[in-house]
């Protein structure tokens, strides 16, 4: 239970300072640090397929891409545009009420009940697996089409411009 | 129990660290060695005998130069790169199985270091972090083509990825575990080798691994003809020294993964029809393991003083047009098969 607290503290801590932080690439890279410490959390809570699913999938790709725009942009303090303080106090209250709704909605659930997982090895890949390929097989096979149209669309999107040529 | 199981794992780490640093110093040497007796002359020979000492020579140099941090570049991510790149280059040898068991006493020692159930995944997690310490290193570096080689490393390396996943997915399909150790406990003999069983998925491994490697075809980001010295063109002294050790040691940590995944790792033929003892089989598979892998090493270098380097183009067309079209198809046809097979056979 220590080690839970120490880590969340640390999740909780780097995430502000992706936040507060002024560089664009700090930010990044506290982003990078906060994706770790989950993988740290679903260790504890051992889930090994999603700890390093996530650790692949975010920390080595995602945030590699973010990196990656992040230096061909090469943002720093003088080319940020200047934001009118308008919008910066509507991403306060907009953020400001995401976190209240969160609040009373994490009240709600009351989830200190003491929940009992019914098999605590499901995060093993093997039952993982058997669960996702058995009883959950069409939503499963559902979200995959999802995800396969959404990388159509986006090769779609990034081939466009070289069609328009050829047709004109 | 549990201390001393504490100071055997610790003492295998030290050695698995040790020797994973000596080989990386010596395939300096043999790099060298190689492109000498390729190109028909000597190589470094004056370092004691057959150049021996040439790698210690190299490092205490490296050491002693002036350590140049340019005025322009974001100090703290500077020194952060070639930490990372080393760092990540050394932790992935941790799922590899050297050998199998050795008993002493009444004490039976697994020759792995932590024979997790998801280490084909944990290799390639950290294979995938890997490029950090390269894109750090170059942007920090401020620099146009440190830059541009930290670009192009990331691209290079978000995109051999995905062959190298979907090779490795056909021989998960094949080993039916996610575990290295299970994977190569399972290749008995020579005949239960998983290159005869994934040949394509093999070629399609190996060639991704030299793409994140970045060795020659595919050392684009530090192309030295268009890029001065891409990501580390800036860095000096030892951390230019780190960067090129994490190079070598990806190599050989490559090395040990393709030996243990295709050929076997310590497993060699007629290996239980000799008559010997558990342990004599544990050694005499370390040594098989190692002579596999240096020849994978060797195949590296050979490679590098052979084929001229790719361009930007052909590579990004090679990985996306080639080797994930094959690798998916392998992946279709191992599934076809494995079906005619349980149902026929």
């Amino acid at each position: 239970m220590t080690l839970f607290y120490f880590v969340a503290f640390l999740s909780i801590f780097f995430a502000l300072m992706t936040i507060f932080t002024k560089n664009p690439v700090h930010s990044v890279l506290y982003l990078v640090i906060t994706f770790f410490t989950f993988t740290v959390h679903y260790i504890l809570l051992n889930a090994q397929f999603l700890a390093v699913v996530n650790f692949i999938v975010y920390m080595g790709a995602i945030m590699v891409l973010f990196l990656f725009v992040l230096m061909l942009l090469n943002l720093n303090k003088e080319t940020e545009p200047m934001r009118s303080h308008v919008v910066k106090f509507m991403g306060a209250i907009a953020g400001m009420c995401l976190l209240i709704t969160f609040l009373g909605a994490f009240r709600v659930l009351e989830t200190d009940t003491g929940l009992v997982v019914a098999d605590p090895e499901i995060g093993l890949v093997k039952n993982l697996g058997k669960v996702l390929f058995k009883d959950f097989l069409l939503p499963f096979e559902i979200s995959s089409i999802l995800l396969l149209t959404a990388m159509v669309g986006a090769v779609l999107l990034a081939k466009k411009e070289t069609r328009v040529k050829q047709n004109g | 129990m549990e201390t001393a199981f504490l100071l055997e794992k610790l003492i295998l780490v030290v050695v698995v660290f040790t020797v994973t640093l000596v080989i990386a110093m010596y395939s300096t040497l043999a790099e060298r060695k190689i492109a000498g007796f390729m190109q028909d002359r000597y190589g470094p020979d004056r370092a004691g005998l057959f150049g021996i000492l040439q790698p210690l020579c190299d490092g205490g140099k490296f050491f002693f130069k002036e350590e140049i941090i340019p005025a322009g570049a974001h100090k703290q991510l500077f020194v952060l790169g070639p930490t990372l790149a080393i760092i990540t280059a050394c932790i992935s040898s941790a799922v590899i199985p050297w050998g199998q068991t050795l008993t002493i006493g009444d004490r039976v020692i697994s020759l792995q270091v932590a024979d997790v159930n998801i280490g084909v995944l944990y290799i390639f997690g950290v294979i995938a972090l890997g490029v950090y310490g390269i894109m750090l290193g170059g942007w920090a570096s401020n620099n146009k083509f440190s830059l541009m080689g930290a670009i192009r490393a990331a691209s290079q390396s978000i995109s051999y990825e995905i062959g190298l996943g979907l090779s490795l997915i056909a021989l998960l399909m094949v080993t039916g575990t996610l575990s290295v150790g299970e994977i190569v406990a399972q290749q008995t003999g020579f005949l239960g080798w998983n290159i005869w069983v994934q040949p394509l998925g093999f070629l399609i491994f190996i060639t991704c691994a030299f793409a994140e490697c970045n060795r020659v075809p595919f050392d684009l980001p530090e192309c030295e003809t268009e890029l001065v010295g891409g990501y580390h063109t800036e860095y000096s002294s030892m951390k230019l020294g780190l960067y090129m050790f994490s190079e070598y040691i990806n190599m050989f940590v490559s090395s040990a993964l393709m030996a243990a995944l295709y050929f076997g790792g310590y497993n060699f033929p007629f290996m239980y029809d000799l008559g010997l003892s558990q342990n004599w089989i544990t050694i005499l598979g370390v040594i098989a393991f190692f002579i596999k892998i240096f020849a994978f090493i060797f195949f590296f270098m050979w490679v590098r003083w052979t084929l001229p380097r790719f361009r930007y183009d052909q590579l990004m067309n090679l990985g996306w047009k080639m080797l994930i079209p094959l690798a998916i198809a392998n992946i279709v046809l191992t599934g076809v098969i494995t079906i005619i097979k349980d149902t026929y056979f």
